[in-house]
This record gives structure tokens, sequence and C-alpha cells, in this order.
């Protein structure tokens, strides 16, 4: 479909575009990026461009492999936006081939490899994520403690260049994020409670002062970019608030049930990436549901998924698998979730003739 | 009154400014007038003039022909010149039987029917004078409204809605004749009531368009059994069936019409004609037709007689100030492109239209994103993506599954496609294979009965 026709009304068009939404996106992620990249100083900052520029070459390889034309979807902003949340979502200090490999697996394979823009089944980001996730393990889980920049315990650039393209061993590693420490502290006969309060003040991780991928620690800041974009239009809201609301009902029931094993809503809400895959990769158009009826479902199943994978499966930072899933079942959604015809029963018969 | 939602919707940019506030002016007499004997849904009209005979205004020319057909009357008084094919204001620039009259100047009216009056006139005598006249809807389909006068017969009526939602963008013609012809309009929606049989009337203007609701408010005088009610501003609040959601909360069945809730829909302009036909006995000769666009020098509202080109309309406007991406005949939503402006203006010609490159963004075509903005906007209810890539695929039958025959064709999802996708342009492919599909399967059907009544006469003759 690449025809270009004006052969049928309409002759007006709303001023939106592919490239447009991406921007608006990019654009919605940016405090809590500069945060975060702020937070881990320059080694994020090399991670983050590295995965950018790699994402963007393989995007114009697989575009030339497949002989698409490359100025017009390079520049849709499709790539940058997958490495973006890619990037943000690795940790911050990982060495630099993690972001290439990252990079093209997310871009060739979790999309080129489906026909490209539109017709990947899967998220592109979290596609990058889940492999590198199952392949390095160790690379994926070292997470360190913030280190702002100009800080004293943040690394120069040159030190960080070491960091990330050399072989510098790093004793920062020893961050463990709220929801790994939290899970090794109940299924150890811990409590909750001694768990939060074992490194971290409450509130500190809503600060984002505490180890964890790279924008993770910024989730006010990505709630906050979250709503702006509902509000902007440029996303619907049926995904992001379904997710976390209902996400937060069955946080909320088990809380209620023991509050020593099981956190409260907050906690589940403020940290992982529930905000970042709530707002930023569940409303991934291409991968989620259509109809507003097949948006809500998702949204609910999904948080259900993320809690049952967060609570009782082996990775506590269980977003992008929960997302993966659902994707997975997300046309299947479109197609038994349709909305009602006008002037037809929800089954497709006409409404009731003549009176 | 409060007014119900509608399902879907878009809010589009009305770019009404330049000609909303300026009056209505008449066209000049032109030099020639082509009409067309085909201005409606339904039967062309017959002529019953030859070359060469002088007619006057408002005289018959061509006479209707069958129960679905509306009657041609000449605009002015003059010669007619010629009988044969002329371009019609038609995508396909396929040319119909049209009449060319060339003006005598004079304008000398022919002898007109008597006027009816309200309180004596009967349903049929007006539906009959309305036949006569050859009023059709003149929101745009130009359904002959004589048939539609005369539903109060098959079915049970209980309320008229005029429709003067104008919700396409540009189009100000309705807004104009609410504002300056308010007082005549409700006269003809009074005489339509009685066609009808019903004792409401609802007038539906788009809550942007405080001017007509005053003015029609004011010409409806207080404690009328006809009701001014405003409807939200969002496209397509004008389609009938959303319009009569709108106002009585009810959902018109699928295959149904909005006669089966009761409620008849007509267009404001053609209760205007209605007016002139029972009122001044004068049959449908003119019109108000906009002109606008960002390529036109002066845009305006006419009054212009049928059968003017388009071109003319454009003179008296200075011209256009420079090439024109795209000639329109309607509105930019669901209008027909135009080859160039050398066609007629026809009974169902809301406005011609020439916009501007600026008006029309180039934009790539980008895959499907699969964003769903189209099927939140869609006020019927489908899911046009869905149906795109099934047609694209070439299964139609899949997209009949899935609603095909529900789209209204409103063009809203292409609107908002953010990958600037021409769906419109899939599903009128799809709906052509469709009626394509039917006629064959009804002709398959009439095949399979006759062989087998041969058949059988054969057995009875013991042929076999």
């Amino acid at each position: 479909m690449t025809a270009i026709s004006e052969m049928s009304a309409p002759y007006v068009r709303k001023e939106k575009s592919v490239a447009r939404t991406m921007t608006f996106v990019m654009v919605a992620l940016m405090p809590a990026t500069l945060y975060g990249l702020y937070l881990y100083g320059w080694p994020a900052i090399i991670l983050f461009t590295t995965t950018i520029v790699s994402a963007v070459l393989f995007e114009v390889l697989s575009l030339l492999v497949a002989r698409k034309p490359v100025a017009r979807f390079t520049s849709d902003g499709s790539a940058i936006l997958t490495a973006w949340l890619l990037a943000i979502s690795l940790p911050p200090w990982a060495p630099w081939w993690i972001a290439v490999l990252g990079s093209a697996v997310a871009i060739v394979i979790g999309k080129h490899v489906f026909g490209g823009l539109g017709q990947n089944v899967f998220n592109p980001a979290m596609v990058g994520r889940v492999v590198l996730l199952i392949s390095f393990p160790l690379e994926m889980t070292s997470f360190v403690d913030p280190a702002p920049l100009l800080s004293a315990s943040a690394p120069t650039f040159l030190q960080s260049m070491d960091i990330v393209f050399g072989t510098a061993t790093i004793d920062a590693y020893t961050g463990a994020t709220v929801l790994d420490l939290l899970k090794t502290t109940v299924s150890q006969g811990g409590t909750v409670q001694e768990g939060l309060a074992g490194q971290y003040a409450l509130g500190s991780w809503l600060a984002g002062s505490h180890a964890g991928s790279m924008a993770e620690g910024a989730d006010i800041l990505l709630f906050i970019g979250g709503v702006m974009l509902i509000f902007t239009r440029v996303i619907q809201w049926f995904i992001p608030i379904s997710t976390l609301l209902s996400i937060a009902a069955i946080s909320t029931v088990f809380n209620i049930v023991d509050p020593n094993i099981y956190p409260d809503a907050m906690v589940h809400l403020f940290t992982g990436s529930a905000m970042l895959g709530a707002f930023y990769i569940a409303t991934d158009p291409v991968t989620s549901p259509t109809s507003p009826k097949g948006q809500i479902f998702f949204g609910i199943t999904l948080g259900i998924l993320i809690y049952v994978l967060r609570t009782w499966a082996q990775y506590p930072e269980s977003m992008s698998f929960a997302i993966l899933l659902m994707n997975a079942v997300a046309p299947l959604i479109d197609r038994y979730l349709r909305p009602r015809i006008f002037g037809r029963t929800l089954r497709g018969d006409p409404l009731d003739g003549p009176r | 009154m409060n007014v119900f939602g509608i399902r879907g919707g878009a809010k589009v940019s009305g770019r009404k400014e330049s000609t909303a506030e300026t009056p209505i002016e008449k066209m000049p007499m032109p030099r020639m007038l082509h009409v067309p004997l085909q201005q409606h849904i339904g039967v062309p009209a017959v002529p019953i003039v030859s070359v060469g005979s002088r007619v006057r205004k408002g005289q018959l020319i061509a006479a209707s022909k069958g129960a679905v057909s509306a009657p041609v009357h000449a605009p002015t008084s003059g010669f007619v010149t010629r009988i044969g094919d002329y371009l019609a204001p038609h995508p396909s620039g396929l040319p119909v039987l049209t009449l060319s009259l060339e003006p005598d100047g004079r304008d000398e009216w022919a002898e007109l029917p008597d006027t009816l009056q309200l309180e004596t006139a009967t349903p049929k005598e007006i539906a009959d004078r309305v036949s006569q006249a050859g009023v059709v809807g003149m929101g745009g389909a130009a359904f002959p409204s004589a048939v539609k006068l005369s539903m109060g017969n098959q079915y049970e009526l209980d309320s008229l809605i005029l429709n003067g939602a104008e919700c396409e963008p540009y189009l100000t013609c309705d807004d104009r004749l609410m504002r300056e012809r308010a007082e005549e309009t409700v006269v003809g929606t009074k005489f339509m009531m009685k066609a009808l049989g019903v004792s409401k009337a609802f007038i539906a203007i788009e809550d942007n368009k405080a001017a007509s609701f005053k003015s029609m408010q004011s010409a409806c005088g207080e404690g009328s059994d006809i009701e001014v009610v405003y409807v939200p501003a969002r496209y397509p609040m004008g389609s009938s069936k959303h319009l009569v959601q709108a106002i009585t909360g009810r959902e018109t069945p699928a295959n149904g019409r909005t006669a089966d809730l009761g409620v008849i829909v007509n267009n404001v302009a053609t209760a205007f004609a209605v007016y002139e036909a029972c009122c001044l006995g004068r049959p449908l000769i003119s019109r108000i037709v906009t002109l606008s666009g960002e390529a036109v020098s002066r845009p305006a509202n006419y009054e212009t007689l049928i059968g003017t080109l388009a071109a003319e309309l454009m003179k008296q406007s200075g011209g256009l100030t420079e090439e024109p991406q795209q000639l329109l005949m309607g509105g930019p939503m669901m209008g027909q492109p135009l080859q160039n402006l050398d066609v007629p203006i026809v009974k169902g010609t809301s406005g011609i239209l020439a916009l501007r490159r600026m008006e029309i963004p180039e934009q790539n075509v980008m895959p499907c994103i699969g964003c769903g903005s189209c099927v939140t906007v869609c006020p019927a209810g489908l899911m046009p993506m869905a149906m795109m890539n099934k047609i694209d695929h070439d299964d139609v039958d899949g997209a009949d599954d899935i609603g095909l025959r529900d789209c209204i064709s409103c063009g809203s999802c292409n609107y908002v496609c953010p990958s600037h996708i021409p769906l419109v342009q899939f599903f009128n492919y799809g709906k052509g294979k469709l009626k394509e599909q039917d006629k064959d399967k009804i002709r398959h059907d009439k095949i399979k009965v006759l062989t087998e009544a041969r058949e059988r006469r054969l057995e009875k003759q013991g042929v076999h």
C-alpha cells in the first residue's frame, strides 16, 4: 500500500501522522529520560545514544534489504522510539553490546521479519529486552545505585567510556530493584515492611533514588508524561488506565489479605516498570487491540498478568513478559470484542424493526 | 431541549468563515443553461419539448417517469438549442442527457398552478404539487421529495426533522437560507408536516450557527409545534439516522429507515422549495450554492439557476487565485471530485469548492499502525481498518461479514487516519464488488428457477 490516491473524498484531513504520534510520545518520555540520564550519569548517556544509533542503522539496513523507501520509513520515528523504550528499560550501566544486540533483535527480528511497521505481533522493544534478559541474565540484572552527574560518586566521561565499551569491573553493582529486594526478603521469611525499610526510606523510590533500569526510577515523571499524552489525545485512556486500575485493585485485595507478604498498590504502581509499561509500551498501537472495549479488556488482563508474574513467577521485573503475552492475544481480542454496529445488536442482527 | 449523543464522529474544522457572514447574491443570467434530465435518484425525466422550441420560465420541459422520478422545468424563458449528452457533475465525467437552453433575457414566467392554502390543502394535494414542482432532497442525495412526503401512507409517522445541521466544512448555503429566508422555510415545513400527517417538527441546527438558530426560532414563534433544536457540531451530525438518534435518542435498525421510527428527515433547503411550490406555484428551478475554498478569489453564496455552469459562478467571483489542487461538488468530506468547472449546477448541488494545495496537505500513505482512531470515530460502530485489511486482501465477503454494508461512507475514518490511508476508497471499491455479486446472485437464482421449471415441464411431457 504505497499509492497516493485522491480519487475519493474526504479531501480534508486532520493534521495527524505516524511521525507526529511517535514524536509526541518521545516528548512525553523526555522528562523521565533526562532525569534517568542525570541519575546514572555518563555511562547511561553513552548507552542510550548507542542504542538509538544502532537501532536506526538496523532500521536502514532492514529497509534496504526489504526494498522499502528508506527516507520515508526512517523518518516516521518508530525505530527511534523502539530504541528509546528499550534503552530506558536496560540497566543503566550495561555494556555496549547489550545495547547493540538489543537493538538488532528489536528492529530486525521484532519488527522487520514480520513485515515492518504495523505488521509485527509483538512490541519490538520488549522482544529485544526479553531476549536479552533470558540470554544474559547477569548483565541484565546488574543494577547500580544512582550516581548523579557531577556528584562525587559519578564516573568521569572517560571512565564511563570504559564502563560501556571497555572491560572495567565495577564495584557499584550492588543495587537491587525494589521488587527484587521485596521478593528476596519475603521468600526468606521476612515481611514486606522489612524489605522496604531495609534500604529504602518510604518515598525514596518515588523520587527514583534507588537502583533500577534507566527510567523506571522516574515513575512520577512517566506518569505525568502519560497523562499528558492522554490529554493531547495522542493515546487513548483505555489501556493505561485499565492496566493501572487492574494492578491497583488486585494488589489491594492481596494486601488486605496479608500485608506482610503482599505489598500495597502504591509499591506496585510506582516501582518496576508499571508506569512505563502502562502508558508507553502497552499502548503501542500496532500490538494492542483497536476497539475501546478490546483495549479495556487488554488493560485489565495485562494488569492481572503483571501482578501474577511479579508475585509468583521467576522474574520480579515482569512487565515485559506480561506485555508480550498480551500482544499475542491482541488480534484475538480484536476479533471477538468488536464495537456494536449502528442499528444492530451486539450479535450483528438488525435492531427490532417497525413498531 | 436536551439532545442525545451520537456514537463516534469527528470534530472537523468548519472553514465556513469566508462565506457565512455575507448575504446570498443573485447570479446574473448566464448566456447558456445546460439542464440535465437526471438530477435525482431514480429514473431520468423524459424531454417533452424539442430543439428549437421556445419555453417559458417554469415550464415543464421533461416529465417524470415511474414512481421514483422527478420532472425538470425551464429555469428561464428562451430557446431549446440542443438535447443531447453533456458532461454531468459526476466523478466518472460521463455525459448524461441534457437540455441546453439559450435564455432570451425576458425571464418570462409560464402560467403557474394556483397556490395552495395550508388550511385547506389535503396531504395528497401537497404531495402532488411537490411532485409536479420537481422538488428533490437538496442536501445532496436528491431523492424525489414527493415520494418521501407520501410515506405517511405506509408508515405510522409522528414527527418531521428538518436537517439544518450542515456539518460539511465550507458549506454555508443552508446557514444563509435559514438566516435570510426563515419565514418561508417555516411555512414550507408546515406544508410538509401536513403532507406527512405529523403534529411535531424539529429543526436541527449545529450549535455553531447561533444566527440561524435565532432567526429560525423567531420565525417559528412562541408555542409553535415546530421546535428549533441545537445539535452538537460534530461530523457527521447531518447523517439522517444520526440526526434522528440525536433528537429522539432512538437508533434506526440496520436495513431500516428512519420512517420505521416514525420520523422523516428533510433538508431545510427542501422545505424552502416546498414553500415555493405550494405558496407561489413555482417549480424547483434555482437553488443556493456555496462557492468556496481558498483558491477562490471571492467566496460567496449564489442563488443560482439550475443548469448554470459552475464556471460561471467562478467567473462571478473573480476566478481562481491559483491552480486548484482539487475541484469538488459538495462538501470536502463526502463531495464528488470534478474534472473541470464546465459542469452544470443541479438540484442537489450544495457547493462548488476549489481547494488549494495547502488545504490538502500532501501526505504519504503509511502502513496501518492499528491505532484505532478510525474505530473510535466511526459513527456506524465499525472497525474500518479491519475492513480495509480484508478488502486489501481481496476478501470482500470477509469485509461484508464485519459490516461493510453498514458503512455510510462519511469519511470520518479517512479524516482522522494518521497513516493517511484512503479508507473510503477501499470501501467504495468493496461496495461495488458486493453490488456486482448481488446482481450475479439474482441472475443465477433466476436461471435456477427457470431451469427447474423447464425440467418439470419436460418431465410432465414425458421426455425423460
